[in-house]
């Protein structure tokens, strides 16, 4: 199980609360895991990565275990802690804008 | 009777105004997708309680919402808007190729016969449309194929595919414009495409009276009369009695005719609406004084209409898609404004008053008159 925290304006628009639990299939990675949260919430494809392209919305970063993992590959293995579930993915949106 | 109901997109949210046919009170909605950019949204003229909202975020990009009773509910639908083949380049604002990029929708025009389709102008400039209530969308890719397309550049809010008129009178008739190319025109339902700007002259471009390049902000027409066209052009307010064959200036005794709305009287063809801006580096209105004025001869003559409206220190400023009127017997025109305020009159424009005075910015107005 992969715990995974939106942004406040992506939980809304997803209509959940709190932090949302995923099950996803084979090893974890950036791309299994929005894979499996974009198959749960169609309403999230495109916010957080591009539709064609699948690169990561420039203002879109994301975070665990107190690193930056906004520049690891897309299919490299999430930290074991996020893995197994003892921490979140935090998916972050930049502080930027008015 | 009837009411009228007043979709407002702002840059932080969507609110819906309603009101009975007196137009006096005023029940307000919102803020729907509150922290969202709220291009446009409008109602299927179909059927009404179809509506579709574009929002956006520079954070999470473009989503569509859709309505099926009125605005009460929404339910996010598809947001893919991938160009149509290799996208190529269009001019940079320095003149060099720079490529085509989908960054948002500007404005969403429902079909006149279908609810289930309805057509978005988007920047980079193109034209899409859907015909699965919004599931789906597919470029109408002979827009920007069009010859001309390396050619286009962006204006100062981006390249962006802002009007979409739809001929009620010839459905494959269609009319668009793009700031900064111009007007174009289809006739066999979005297919192909040929820029109509004949007469439009822009001294800032290279060639003021090139065949695009021209930073057209808004277009109108009157139902009843489809091929008699008003334009707001970044400087002048221009006027076509051939579907955009030709154009002729229509300025007059304008203080400025600099703007960005334009609009047509719901009964009255020959009857417009323009909003003067003093100029494209001064953002507001002339002597801080915000004024309508109105035509009832179809330009060149102009009266101001300040019934209600700030007479001084106002310096807010009135966007492209944000005039709108409605279609009672007395005719309603509404507008909102860079301050917040959305302004209505319910006498044509003889008389105005605030339904609201402290919204976000204000992009977008349209109204729905209901049975």
């Amino acid at each position: 199980m992969i715990r995974v925290e939106l942004p406040s304006h992506l939980r809304t628009l997803a209509h959940v609360t709190g932090e949302v639990q995923l099950d996803v299939e084979g090893q974890a990675t950036q791309r299994s895991v929005l894979d499996a949260l974009e198959a749960r919430y169609p309403m999230l494809r495109g916010t957080i990565r591009d539709h064609v392209t699948e690169r990561r919305r420039p203002f879109v970063r994301f975070f665990a275990c107190a690193e930056d993992l906004s520049h690891e590959s897309p299919d490299a293995p999430l930290p074991e802690a996020v893995a197994s579930g003892a921490e979140p993915l935090l998916i972050v949106g930049a502080i930027a804008g008015g | 009777m009837s009411n009228v109901r007043v979709l407002v997109g702002t840059r932080k949210g969507a609110f819906v105004l309603t009101s009975d046919g007196k137009r006096e009170k005023w029940d307000v909605s919102g803020p729907h997708f509150a922290g969202w950019e709220i291009y446009h949204l409008k109602g299927s003229p179909v059927d009404p309680n179809r509506l579709y909202a574009s929002q956006s975020s520079g954070w999470s990009g473009q989503v569509i919402e859709r309505s099926n009773d009125g605005g009460k509910t929404w339910e996010p639908v598809g947001n893919k808007f991938a160009y149509d083949g290799v996208p190529g380049t269009h001019q940079w604002y320095d003149g060099t190729p720079h490529p085509w990029e989908f960054k948002r929708v500007w404005h969403l025009e429902p079909s006149l016969t279908d609810a289930d389709t309805v057509y978005a102008g988007v920047e980079d400039a193109a034209l899409f449309r859907s015909t699965d209530a919004g599931q789906t969308w597919q470029e109408l890719a002979g827009l920007r194929g069009h010859g001309s397309g390396p050619h286009w550049q962006p204006g100062a809010g981006g390249m962006c595919l802002h009007t979409i008129l739809l001929d009620p009178s010839d459905h494959a008739r269609i009319f668009i414009a793009i700031s900064a190319a111009g007007a174009f025109r289809s006739g066999d339902a979005g297919v192909t495409w040929q820029p109509i700007n004949r007469g439009l002259r822009s001294q800032y471009i290279p060639d003021p009276a090139a065949e695009v390049g021209h930073c057209v902000h808004r277009i109108a027409m009157h139902r009843s009369r489809p091929s008699v066209l008003f334009m707001q052009k970044h400087w002048d307010v221009m006027r076509s009695d051939n579907g955009g064959d030709s154009w002729q200036e229509v300025s007059g005794n304008l203080p400025t005719d600099f703007g960005f709305v334009i609009d047509v009287h719901a009964h009255e063809p020959e009857t417009i609406f323009v909003v003067p801006i003093k100029s494209d580096s001064e953002h507001f209105p002339p002597d801080g004084k915000l004024r309508v004025y109105r035509s009832r001869t179809g330009g060149n003559e102009w009266e101001p209409l300040t019934e209600g409206l700030p007479q001084s220190d106002c310096y807010v400023n009135v966007l492209r898609d944000a005039m709108a009127v409605d279609s009672l017997d007395e005719c309603g025109v509404y507008f909102g404004t860079t301050g917040g305020q959305v302004y209505a009159s319910a006498d044509a424009g003889d008389s105005w008053a605030p339904i609201v005075r402290d919204l976000p910015a204000v992009l977008s107005v349209e109204v729905q008159t209901l049975q």
